[in-house]
């Protein structure tokens, strides 16, 4: 009997090699061209602008290596410091996940569990402003914030909780869908009244879900580019998104390799982001992606 | 969990943050865009009265009718491709292959840079090839322009719907395999037969995300061509989120109300088609 099954796999493993190989290889390949792009970029941050300009896939050569020269240009580039951005980028990106994760687990919580006609109300509208567009709201949304004097980095944080809650309470409703009101019930019965049954048993009971929403909401936040664009005073504070644009979009005369040098250096915290928390990166986009 | 007495109190902790920022961020700025979209404006303290007007205009309007065919036919081209290839990528690195973990990871990670660094970095590569080949620069020409964007939006894209295409082969019960087998199924008749219907629910998935994020692309648009090329007054490449976003902040137009009525056509738009794609791909589906 145990030779029997040793003799299955073995001519499972026997049959499959040529075709499997073959496709790895293409798949090797295919990976290659796939990350070439990146690998332009980081490899012309360090070449000339002239470089840059006569062969954008020539290595730098002795005559259009620049060393550090741009990086060094970049960091004052374009008017405004690129750590300034690179700051407020963060600032902007954690503060509204924490804020987003934060309130809207509490808010699907109780939606779910006190399911009042309100509540369901709510909870329509959260999932309808999936589909919204934003540039249907784009031009309230920001006559809205300017009159609220939510300009600032602050104030964004409120427009993204709102903005970003029906993801998440989405999300983490069909989650408090599927634990036992049971578990709950007990810890009422012992007096832990709703703040303490949250704080210290639903929320553990939430964390791979807010892991996915986190995930989904710190892609969302740190990439985008209209929405901060529209509410900030563009004087005073920039994101990297609206940083890189600006330069970007100043025709003519745009320093190719200061950009590069800049494109580097807000895509490596985010690649090395990703390698370190890939499978929970790619968990939360499939879960986010079964519950949309 | 909430009983009578109390209720009122804890809705006070637990969801009134959430609402009132809900309320300022989208529900407010909703109702009030639908609103302004019947007046004349270009200062908001400042409105007229004028009926459906502004949606007359913008059905005149020849750069709005202009982004909504090249919108459509973007969508259609890129839905169906980045969809194809997810699906057969997706496929190929279930049969466990050497490396697929290492495939996946680099098939993600376009997914994680934002638009407008992916329009940059495209744009400098296109270019660059094009000078090779002795041709002008992407900008100046409407169907490279849009051939650009379909490249760049499968390469982001296709990653992304791989990953949720691979979850679902792996979500295939394995038990159906073995009892076509037993039937006498073919490789190609179970892909069909099996495979397909089983995975139904994440092509919904997968054509109403490419569907809605391929109808609302700004950012890859905005870096990459910006519009570009002009011919008769009109910018051949502008999908419909570029072209509203320049009707209320570019140019010197001032025509905020057609702006607004503009964006609650493409909203009706987007509504309409994603609801309609999900009846029907949702009618497909099966039970296990």
């Amino acid at each position: 009997m145990a030779a029997n099954t040793n003799d299955k796999a073995l001519k499972y493993k026997e049959k499959t090699p040529t075709f499997k190989i073959v496709l790895a290889i293409f798949f090797a390949a295919v990976s290659v061209f796939y990350v070439m792009p990146i690998i332009i970029v980081l490899y012309n941050s360090f070449k000339t602008n002239s470089g840059i300009a006569s062969n954008l896939f020539a290595l730098p050569g002795a005559e259009s290596f620049n060393g550090i020269q741009n990086y060094v240009k970049g960091m004052t580039f374009g008017n405004y410091p690129f750590w300034q951005a690179a700051l407020w980028s963060v600032f902007i990106t954690l503060g509204g996940v924490t804020l987003i994760l934060l309130c809207t687990s509490m808010a699907a919580w109780y939606i779910q569990r006190s399911n009042t006609i309100f509540c369901k109300i709510v909870y329509f509208f959260c999932i309808f402003s999936m589909v919204v567009p934003f540039q249907m709201v784009m031009f309230t949304l920001s006559d809205t914030a300017n009159k609220l004097k939510l300009t600032t980095p602050w104030g964004v944080l409120l427009i993204y909780l709102g903005f970003g809650a029906g993801l998440s309470i989405f999300m983490f409703s069909g989650f408090v869908k599927s634990i036992p009101v049971e578990i709950e019930e007990a810890a009422d019965v012992d007096g832990a009244g709703p703040l303490r049954t949250f704080f210290g048993v639903v929320l553990p009971i939430m964390k791979p879900t807010f892991i996915s929403v986190a995930i989904l909401e710190t892609m969302w936040i740190w990439n985008d580019y209209l929405l901060p664009y529209l509410i900030l005073d563009g004087k005073l504070y920039r994101t990297i998104p609206i940083h890189m644009q600006f330069l970007n979009g100043s025709y003519g005369q745009t320093d190719h390799g200061a950009i590069m040098a800049l494109v580097v250096l807000s895509i490596l915290p985010i690649v090395i982001f990703y390698f370190v928390c890939q499978k929970h990166i790619i968990e939360g986009v499939v879960s986010g992606a079964v519950k949309g | 969990m909430f009983k009578k007495p109390k209720r009122k109190l804890y809705a006070l902790i637990f969801l009134l943050p959430t609402f009132l920022a809900f309320v300022i961020g989208f529900i407010y700025p909703f109702i009030r865009g639908i609103y302004l979209s019947f007046f004349k404006f270009q200062i908001v303290t400042k409105t007229t009265f004028v009926g459906i007007n502004n949606y007359l205009k913008a059905f005149k309007d020849e750069s709005f009718l202009k982004s909504f065919w090249f919108t459509l036919a973007f969508v259609v081209v890129s839905v169906i491709l980045i969809n194809v290839l997810a699906f057969f990528i997706a496929y190929a690195l279930t049969l466990k292959i050497r490396g697929s973990n290492l495939f996946r990871t680099v098939f993600f990670m376009p997914n994680l840079i934002g638009g407008i660094i992916l329009g940059y970095i495209w744009h400098q590569i296109f270019d660059a090839i094009l000078r090779s080949i002795d041709m002008p620069s992407l900008v100046t020409n409407s169907d490279l322009g849009f051939w650009g964007l379909i490249i760049l939006m499968c390469w982001q894209q296709a990653g992304y719907m791989m990953i949720i295409y691979i979850a679902g082969f792996q979500s295939v019960p394995h038990d159906l395999y073995e009892a076509s087998k037993i039937d006498g199924a073919g490789k190609g008749q179970m892909l069909v037969k099996v495979t397909l219907p089983m995975m139904m629910p994440s092509i919904t998935i997968c054509t109403f995300l490419t569907l809605t994020n391929s109808f609302k692309l700004f950012d890859q648009n905005l870096a990459l061509t910006g519009g570009a090329p002009l011919v008769d007054g009109v910018w051949t490449t502008r999908m419909m989120a570029l072209n509203i976003y320049k009707t209320f902040y570019g140019e010197g137009v001032s025509a905020k109300g057609v702006g607004q009525a503009e964006g609650v056509i493409f909203f009706l738009i987007v509504v309409i088609i994603s609801l309609l794609q999900l009846y029907f791909t949702r009618r497909k589906e099966v039970q296990a």
